[in-house]
């Protein structure tokens, strides 16, 4: 996928003067967010299940290439051709190769966001095949020539009238605005290209190491279309995407769904294993699975480690307040929100997406719904750091916080700069005691006004508080050696 | 070196260990379910129901015919179903219906099938593939009727797995939960029933 990470100011500035995303977007709040809590609400111990879910995934990373052989060794032993691809191009130039063997024409795809990253319909395309994506998301999407916007609902950026325009001048048909009748439009296009298609791709949610498969979870059935029906499946998928057995598979399920829709299980889980049965009617006679890198493994023991644990619900976007106003495009690649901010500078390199740690208040709501329990905030703040010891923030930033870390050093500046900062900006207010313009935060300034501080600083305050109540309270100026070492810990 | 080589080299260099032989992993118990089971088979049927399943129960799989029948009838859809093989013995020419065993094609609107087990834990039907199991049957018609067993249901999906290992020599190559019929949401996060798969799935519980 092309790769916009860089420009995400000029992003956000676009996607927040667009009134008709902003539209959409303002009617996405309650949703998943809201189907999730009256989910949770029907759950036992949801804390206990994100426990298990965070626990599993850890033990994972921690042997994932023991897994991955275990996962090769089981898929092979059933049929399954596994291929290892480094990065995207080369997961591309596997399944070209795959598809060109096997002389296929015309492709079918099930949502995978692997495939994203490694822009494989473009790849398809230009070899001369038919590509169709099935997911009813994607479908519009590749009607609109435009990325997701979100890893499990594509298309939310969308409203029924735009997808009415696309569908008036892709099929010919006339416009509605009857959701229903849209969704009955796609499926009557699609079916005839799961019929006729040689070939399946697919993502992975997960491979499961004990039985060699392959677990998709979809609701619209695509999934298992994409995967029963043509005579060649290619499954392409991230190689942390490994659980070791199908009792972590269940443990799991009770997670993802809950998470991503709210759900307690979506329509269809299916557990691919091998090629067709002899004999049997259906099911492809080649089967493939494509482990991707594309950056991952660098992250094992680093300080990203943990954030390979995602299992792609996109909860932390359906609540992060960040992801709600400006859109998953804004965030210029495959991954939006708050994983987003953290997967797209952790694989394509922190200097292709130095604004995407910094888009976040830190809130936390990523953490508090985030299955696994990925401290999301945390290693935003390690990008953070890095970004500052790296050299990569502006120049002003730096030595802003340079200034700061004197200050904060010398507790005596930092009274006499706070008092005659506060003073200086009463100065600066107008009669309202509002500051309209800042030099050099503008960008915080146009949005809003920033009250000027008013009477005296916490310090000032604090010393007067302290003094008088010295006069009340006498207060003990020994202390005894095991409170001093407490306060040195300090 | 291969890609596989040096992804894996990677990964052991950043786990800082070589690859182990083997991997003992912690004891766990069963990881609790997320809504515990107190009747199996009214959770079954109450939340089959909340995933716009329906369901009827019959004392006996000669009963099912008839229940089929009385399903479309209420309806309003046509007396014609591809079946599996393995429900070819019942009398389905009594209750005025046309049942054909083999696999189907997308013009065909109805097909029964049989179910390996059913979960209570989620309201879920699982199937799997097999020679004279059909992946297609529950997929391509736009009805999907299923036949379940009482005494195949299973509170927790970790027994429907267990129950799968100890009856079938390997894991099929499609193993399929299905919970209710197929839909979206991909439009205005609007829940469409009727995707791609079903638009209709009728749960006949037998016993």
């Amino acid at each position: 996928m092309k790769i916009r990470s860089e420009q995400f100011k000029g992003n956000v500035r676009k996607q927040l003067a667009d009134e008709a995303l902003q539209s959409n977007l303002s009617r996405f709040g309650g949703g998943f967010a809201d189907r999730r809590r009256d989910a949770l609400v029907k759950v036992d111990d949801f804390e206990a299940l994100r426990d298990r879910g965070a626990s599993i995934r850890a033990e994972v990373l921690e042997n994932l290439d023991y897994w991955l052989l275990k996962f090769e060794a089981e898929a092979q032993r059933r049929g399954t051709q596994v291929h290892w691809a480094e990065t995207g191009a080369e997961a591309n130039q596997i399944l070209l190769n795959i598809a060109r063997n096997a002389g296929v024409q015309r492709v079918v795809k099930s949502k995978s966001m692997v495939s994203e990253e490694s822009g494989l319909n473009e790849v398809l395309t230009e070899a001369g095949m038919t590509v169709t994506e099935t997911d009813l998301g994607e479908y519009i999407l590749q009607l609109a020539n435009e990325p997701p916007s979100h890893i499990i609902a594509p298309a939310i950026h969308k409203s029924r009238d735009e997808v009415s325009a696309l569908f008036e001048k892709h099929h010919g048909t006339p416009r509605t605005d009857d959701i229903p009748s849209l969704c009955e439009e796609a499926r009557g296009q699609l079916r005839p290209h799961f019929l006729a298609a040689d070939m399946g791709v697919s993502g992975g949610n997960f491979l499961i190491a004990e039985t060699g498969s392959v677990t998709i979870v979809t609701n619209e059935g695509n999934g298992r279309m994409v995967t029963t029906l043509p005579r060649v499946h290619v499954a392409m998928t991230g190689i942390e995407k490994v659980l070791p057995t199908l009792e972590d598979l269940s443990a799991i399920l009770r997670l993802l769904p809950r998470s991503a829709t709210g759900q307690d299980i979506t329509n269809y889980v299916s557990i691919l294993t091998g090629v067709r049965d002899e004999g049997a009617m259906d099911g492809p006679q080649e089967n493939h699975v494509i482990l991707v890198d594309n950056g991952r493994s660098r992250l094992l023991g680093g300080d990203l480690h943990d954030a390979l644990r995602c299992i792609r619900c996109g909860a932390c976007m359906n609540h992060c307040p960040v992801y709600q106003n400006i859109g998953g495009h804004a965030y210029g690649w495959v991954y939006p929100g708050p994983i987003g901010a953290i997967l797209t500078p952790a694989f394509l390199g922190l200097e292709k997406a130095l604004d995407l740690p910094q888009a976040s208040t830190l809130c936390a709501a990523c953490e508090v719904v985030c299955p696994v329990r990925i401290p999301l905030p945390d290693l935003m703040r390690v990008l953070r750091e890095k970004e500052l010891t790296q050299g990569l923030r502006p120049w002003h930033e730096r030595l802003s916080i340079r200034l700061w870390r004197w200050l904060a050093l010398h507790p005596g500046w930092y009274a006499f700069a706070a008092r005659w900062g506060t003073r200086l900006l009463r100065g600066m207010a107008g009669s309202d005691r509002l500051l309209h313009t800042l030099p050099g935060l503008d960008g915080w300034t146009q949005g809003r006004d920033m009250p000027a501080p008013q009477g005296e600083t916490f310090r000032d305050q604090w010393r007067k508080k302290q003094a008088a109540e010295r006069k009340i309270i006498p207060i003990r100026l020994d202390s005894s050696p095991s409170e001093k070492k407490a306060g040195l810990k300090k | 070196m291969s890609a596989r080589d040096r992804i894996l080299e990677r990964v052991r260099a950043g786990l800082k260990r070589p690859t182990p032989v083997s991997v003992a992993r912690p004891e766990r118990s069963l990881a609790p379910m997320a809504r515990p089971v107190s009747h199996l088979l009214n959770d079954f049927i109450a939340r089959a129901e909340s995933l716009q399943s329906t369901v009827a129960q019959v004392a006996d799989l000669n009963a099912v015919p008839a229940a089929v029948a009385e399903y479309l009838q209420a309806q309003g859809l046509p007396r014609k179903s591809v079946i599996w093989p393995s429900l070819k013995a019942l009398d389905w020419f009594s209750s005025g219906l046309t049942a054909e065993a083999r696999p189907p094609v997308s013009e065909d609107r109805l097909g029964i099938t049989e179910t390996f087990c059913g979960i209570a834990e989620t309201g879920t039907l699982l199937l799997h593939s097999g020679v004279d199991h059909f992946s297609t049957t529950s997929l391509l018609p736009e009805t999907h009727i299923a036949i379940l067993r009482v005494d195949r249901l299973v509170e927790r999906m970790e027994q429907a797995f267990a129950l799968m290992q100890s009856e079938l020599d390997q894991l099929p190559r499609a193993t399929n939960f299905i919970s209710g019929p197929s839909r979206t949401a991909d439009i205005e996060q609007t829940i469409v029933i009727g995707a791609h798969g079903p638009r209709r799935v009728h749960i006949i519980l037998v016993g």
